[in-house]
């Protein structure tokens, strides 16, 4: 269900901790599932509870408590935009604004050709950078105007 | 200005061959030479008055005489590095541009606690950080710092990162514990303290990043020096992220006791000419403080106290006077409400009651009666929960209502905002 690769990053994670918890990867399990998949489909959620001998429930507990987890499909990229005080008070809100009309979607939509889906984050503890968005979980972008928002735009095929 | 964790860093020397240039390792080093017991190591934590820099600020060496010295079979040491409060970006600068300093305090803290193993929990928006500290620690490892026998003694420590994946609440220890777990994160009751049952139900000691980071300045200099940086209780440097309406936003070690004033210059002073309307001095789940007042304290623990807000995690948010304190209350508001793990009744209802009540106000259908309203519900939410979090959701409505009343009934009489911005 999951490649070859994918598994072999989880064995490294499942390794970081004792023999009786492999439980303890399962957080990065789902991530490096959803890097593969692009979403955690219920198979997907339950590939990995048993690959790393779980409840299937268990797992899908934490996949909907930690919100970096996608629940249903979402645009090839995934812009999350922090909308947080230090990011609001350094212009994030003027940000999406312009993100939404450009893109022509709201938070939580996805671009009709399935390119970019917006999503609106918490803190990520870069307020120093602010306004700040991630791309798919991993890229981060700071100090963001509208110039540096069409100019990464520009950049994501 | 004495730095010890920002010091020298220029964005790209953060490896290990820039890091033993810089004295990296030399405390660790040091250590092992001067044959210093786990006790002695201790000492000079206590000595040094180093405070938790994570946000509660409870004396580092403190903490680490809790643990079971006797102790037959596994202990843990956890670094939390999950930085999410907002305003706080400091954890992420030191773990990106001092990656080692990091490590090799952890080792020092492992030895000191006879640890064996550790585990760092990152932030999960950080993924390029998480993936640095990574290759840093496999750096350690070949150098012989980490892992078995380290530096040919008969100590031995492995340490792993873990990676968060968006949830404010793991900042809380128990929480983070949890999380490790393989769980939802959802805080534990307390007492029994990590340091009797923690991680896998095993003695646990967990500290902040920079306090971690801070650790081996202290054991090569020694923890009176330290002291000395600072003010008495309040050792050492601190690093302050201030963000908002400043010229320039970042992270700023200063010593502890510096005033306000000199951080906000250091900063670029107000943006554009505005004037300081208001400032949160410590993250925002501290209560917020009057820009006059603010321009009158020193940034150090019992200072701030004094004033009526707190430290905290050393996120300075400032606000100019454009800024609706409305406006602002309904966003933070909404973050704690977003982020309550929903175990504890005052907290995930309250939280969630708190922003529609602040959040009516801002859009002009307040009542007259909602500011006791939220008040009352403060003092129903805070000190009832299982963790800090429904305290962190009602210091900054309480404060923001007290200090700004004025503006909150203009809102309410009104139906708009006494700021035009």
């Amino acid at each position: 269900m999951l490649s070859a690769e994918s598994k072999k990053k989880i064995d490294r994670e499942v390794a970081k901790y004792p023999a009786d918890w492999k439980q303890s990867a399962v957080m990065a399990a789902l991530r490096i599932a959803q890097d593969e998949k692009g979403w955690l489909a219920p198979e997907t959620i339950e590939f990995v509870a048993d690959y790393l001998g779980m409840e299937a429930i268990a797992v899908y507990e934490v996949a909907t408590f930690y919100n970096m987890y996608n629940l249903e499909p979402v645009g090839k990229y995934k812009l999350t935009l922090c909308t947080n005080l230090p990011c609001a008070l350094s212009g994030a809100n003027d940000v999406a604004a312009y993100l939404k009309e450009k893109l022509g979607i709201g938070f939580n939509e996805t671009t009709p050709d399935g390119k970019i889906t917006l999503k609106e984050g918490e803190c990520f503890g870069s307020c120093g950078y602010a306004p700040v968005f991630l791309i798919n979980n991993r890229k981060m972008c700071g100090s963001l105007t509208f110039a540096e928002v069409d100019r990464i735009l520009a950049e994501l095929e | 200005m004495e730095q010890i964790l920002l010091k020298g860093l220029d964005g790209g020397n953060w490896r290990l061959a820039d890091y033993l240039k810089r004295d990296g390792y030399a405390a660790l080093k040091k250590m092992f030479a001067d044959k210093m017991t786990p006790e002695q190591v201790i000492d000079e934590l206590k000595k040094s008055a180093l405070r938790g820099r994570g946000g509660a600020g409870f004396p580092t060496g403190l903490k680490w005489s809790f643990m079971p010295k006797n102790y037959e079979g596994d202990k843990y040491l956890v670094c939390n590095s999950d930085e999410g409060e907002p305003g706080t970006f400091k954890d992420r600068d030191i773990l990106y541009h001092n990656p080692h300093q990091l490590i090799e305090g952890m080792i020092i803290a492992a030895y000191a606690m006879g640890i064996k193993a550790g585990y760092n929990y990152i932030h999960g928006e950080i993924f390029e950080v998480y993936e640095r500290f990574e290759e840093a620690l496999e750096e350690a490892r070949a150098a012989g710092f980490l892992g078995d026998n380290i530096l040919g003694t008969d100590f031995s420590f492995q340490l792993h990162s873990h990676m968060g994946y968006g949830a404010y609440i793991c900042g809380e220890e128990t929480a983070l514990l949890e999380s490790i777990e393989g769980k939802k994160g959802q805080p534990r009751f307390k007492p029994p303290f990590p340091a009797s049952f923690g991680l896998y139900g095993k003695p646990t000691t967990i500290n902040n990043t920079e306090t971690f980071a801070s650790v081996p300045w202290i054991i090569l200099n020694g923890g009176e020096k330290y002291l000395e940086l600072g003010r008495p209780n309040n050792g050492g440097t601190k690093i302050f992220s201030v963000s908002g309406h400043v010229e320039r936003p970042g992270n700023y070690e200063v010593p502890l006791g510096t005033p306000f004033a000199k951080l906000l210059e250091m900063a670029g002073g107000m943006r554009g000419g505005h004037k300081l309307k208001a400032c949160i001095p410590g993250g925002s789940s501290m209560p917020v403080l009057t820009g006059d007042v603010m321009m009158d304290l020193d940034m150090d623990y019992d200072s701030i106290a004094k004033a009526g807000s707190y430290l905290g995690s050393g996120a300075v948010i400032i606000m100019d006077e454009t800024v609706c304190m409305v406006k602002a209350l309904q966003r933070l508001s909404y973050f704690y409400y977003e982020e309550s793990c929903g175990q504890c009744t005052p907290c995930r209802e309250g939280t969630g009651w708190l922003y529609r009540v602040v959040d009516r106000i801002e859009n002009g259908m307040g009542r007259n009666e909602d500011l006791d309203l939220l008040l009352n519900m403060t003092d129903n939410i805070q000190g009832r929960t299982i963790c800090a979090l429904g305290d962190a959701a009602a210091m900054p409505v309480r404060s923001f209502v007290r200090n700004f009343r004025d503006e909150f009934q203009y809102h309410i009489d009104h139906k708009h905002c006494l700021v035009s911005s």
